[in-house]
């Protein structure tokens, strides 16, 4: 069947409200509003007050009571608008969620989801375009998600409510008018494994989340110069897949990661020395890395594009490492 | 006054102040190490709040916890081994005193982040209410806590959605040493309050009895779906903030003037007057509880170090752990490997 990346999240949702009675959504104009991107639309009809359930723009309070409802037996599903407004609940997140259970030593599982939009490139300036889901993908405790796929939008939400530990969902504000095919019987998907998007034998190209598209892009025009890109998606930004990632660079020897983060102290940072430490001696070329440019994402268009992680930089990058080395 | 309920009270309180003697000797003699906040003074009110739950309720409470935990029915020596940093404490060691936790009394936190646990109180609440439980969730916290704003947030959701919460704030008057007047425009903590249409009224944190009572009533109407409560419970801490305070903010008269309301001594004066407590019962339950607390040492001593091998263990959840959180991370349906080690960052 036809669907957009938002319709497909609305369908996860709305089967979890289903299948589980514990399962409610929380957050600002969720209801009323229809979801500040339309993700709800409609739900609020279905399901009622209760379980769609609006709040005020309280971040820090309305994801503790997600915690506190997940303390107390229910499977809250928590909207923040934005990862940068997520920041005003980063103390409920990082000292509440990620640690009750490891502090009162095993007692206390946070069964919570958190979902929230991420990225740049619809020219929403500084305080609504970054991408952020690196530093929570610091935290032991939690679960670090980007679904880049109309079958991971629509089927990681049902697994993540089944973990007993606090989950959070990054989902790129430009992906959700993306349309596509989704089966009709689409249902829960793993949220461990990464995943190969495009196989190939020259480079690995290693990403996640919204720039999936622009590496695949990528990769296409790679394949018209005669390089035979990978596209690996990360799906899981921690607990990252160690083994997918060591596995393609071991076919390819070479890698380059795309991250719309910033480069300094960010994801990408992370799976480079990953590569490094583990497959040095796989590698055929220094590990590349396409990242944000180190601004705060500016409004003008020019100016924003010219900041972000694009197919010709990434075709750049692959050309440069498949270059090095022979 | 019942006298057999007097002297229960009693008993609670100086249970709380022995423990809490303890601790300063044991932290003096570096058993116990990290921060440690005593509750010496301040007895009353987690005697009187506490008494007035049952064990379906639930509690939040902050780094100043060991007498909530105590009296909500954590053992003085799980209490003692979680300081001594032993697998027998309450938290396996993991937490210490600032961090005790214990599912079976449904006691959560131990919590050191200044206003930190309202919203998980909220949430509590919501929980409840959403299940259609009748339990009551009781949330303590200092009167420094107001100036946050997951105060707040936390008031006004509550009373958004009418939530079975009980708001305890024991204003000790400063927040390590800040006085109250010193950081708030609004002194009037029940009167914030109020402002978000929560019925909040100040109680004499000093005297079990008035805050057992004010306790019940709040916790009765809010059982009986009356939304919301707040007690604003005026009491003083006794000894420091924590082990590392020079006490330069406040006199040693004000402290010696709020000691002649020491909760304890009222309470058995008024006990003795009414000729409710003998000198051999008042005796027998100082032996009582020395005597708990020095078998609670004993154990603490007796402890054992969690192995190192089990350092990320809880960092996430076990296979098949968890309060009824089913199955998987791994796929359930769609067939893919799941069972990589969840603890593996």
């Amino acid at each position: 069947m036809k669907s957009s990346y938002r319709e497909a999240l609305r369908a996860g949702i709305r089967d979890a409200l289903i299948r589980d009675e514990r399962v409610f959504l929380m957050g600002e104009d969720v209801g009323a509003y229809g979801g500040s991107f339309a993700v709800s639309l409609g739900l609020l009809e279905e399901f009622g007050p209760g379980r769609i359930r609006d709040t005020p723009l309280s971040e820090s309070g309305f994801v503790g009571a997600g915690i506190g409802a997940a303390l107390g037996g229910m499977r809250p599903i928590v909207e923040i608008m934005t990862v940068n407004f997520s920041l005003l609940a980063l103390d409920q997140i990082v000292n509440n969620a990620a640690t009750l259970l490891h502090m009162s030593g095993g007692q206390f599982h946070v069964p919570l989801v958190i979902r929230m939009t991420t990225g740049a490139g619809r020219q929403l300036g500084a305080q609504h375009s970054h991408s952020l889901e690196g530093w929570y993908a610091h935290i032991p405790g939690l679960r670090i998600l980007a679904p880049a796929t109309l079958e991971d939008a629509r089927g990681m939400l049902w697994t993540a409510l089944q973990d007993p530990d606090p989950v959070l969902i990054f989902e790129h504000g430009s992906l959700y008018n993306v349309p596509g095919e989704l089966a009709n019987d689409a249902g829960p998907v793993d949220i461990v494994t990464a995943a190969i998007r495009r196989p190939g034998d020259d480079i690995s190209l290693i990403t996640y989340g919204g720039t999936l598209p622009v590496v695949l892009d990528a990769a296409d025009q790679l394949a018209a110069e005669g390089i035979d890109a990978e596209v690996l998606d990360l799906r899981t930004l921690r607990p990252l897949d160690d083994a997918a990632i060591l596995a393609s660079v071991a076919r390819t020897h070479r890698a380059v990661v795309v991250d719309e983060g910033w480069r300094s102290g960010s994801l990408s940072a992370e799976v480079s020395a990953r590569i490094t430490e583990q497959a040095f001696f796989d590698l055929d070329a220094p590990v590349g890395r396409v990242c944000s440019a180190e601004v705060p994402i500016p409004y003008a268009k020019h100016l924003e594009l010219a900041a972000l992680p694009s197919a010709a930089r990434v075709v750049a990058a692959a050309k440069t490492a498949v270059a090095a080395g022979g | 006054m019942d006298a057999a309920h007097g002297r229960h009270l009693l008993l609670q309180m100086v249970r709380v102040r022995q423990l809490e003697e303890k601790c300063v000797e044991l932290y003096s003699a570096a058993k116990i190490r990290g921060f440690l906040h005593v509750y010496i003074g301040e007895e009353a009110v987690a005697a009187g709040v506490l008494a007035s739950l049952g064990p379906e309720d639930a509690v939040v409470a902050t780094y100043r916890e060991h007498g909530h935990a105590l009296l909500r029915g954590v053992s003085a020596g799980a209490i003692l081994a979680e300081m001594y940093g032993y697998v027998e404490g309450c938290c396996r060691g993991r937490g210490g005193s600032m961090h005790l936790f214990d599912a079976a009394t449904r006691f959560f936190g131990g919590n050191a982040i200044v206003a930190g646990g309202l919203p998980l109180a909220v949430g509590l609440a919501l929980a409840d209410k959403m299940a259609g439980r009748s339990n009551v969730t009781v949330c303590f916290f200092g009167e420094g806590a107001v100036a946050e704003g997951a105060f707040h947030e936390s008031m006004n959701l509550a009373a958004l959605w009418q939530l079975p919460v009980l708001f305890c704030c024991e204003n000790n008057l400063y927040a390590m040493g800040t006085a109250l007047a010193r950081s708030e425009s609004q002194t009037d903590i029940a009167l914030k309050a109020a402002g978000y249409e929560i019925a909040a009224w100040a109680v004499d944190g000093m005297d079990v009895l008035a805050v057992e009572e004010g306790a019940r009533r709040a916790v009765d109407a809010v059982r009986s779906g009356g939304g919301p409560h707040f007690l604003e419970l005026r009491t003083y801490r006794f000894r420091a903030h924590s082990m590392f305070d020079p006490e330069r903010y406040r006199t040693k008269d004000e402290v010696a003037r709020w000691m002649e309301r020491d909760p304890i001594t009222l309470l058995r004066t008024a006990l003795e007057s009414a000729g409710h407590l003998s000198p051999a019962e008042w005796e027998q339950l100082q032996a009582d509880a020395q005597a708990e607390i020095a078998a609670a040492v004993e154990f603490a001593e007796a402890g054992t170090p969690e192995p190192v091998e089990e350092l990320t263990r809880f960092v996430y959840s076990e296979r098949g752990a968890g309060d009824g959180a089913d199955e998987a991370t791994g796929a359930d349906a769609a067939g893919q490997p799941a069972g990589k080690a969840a603890g593996a960052p």
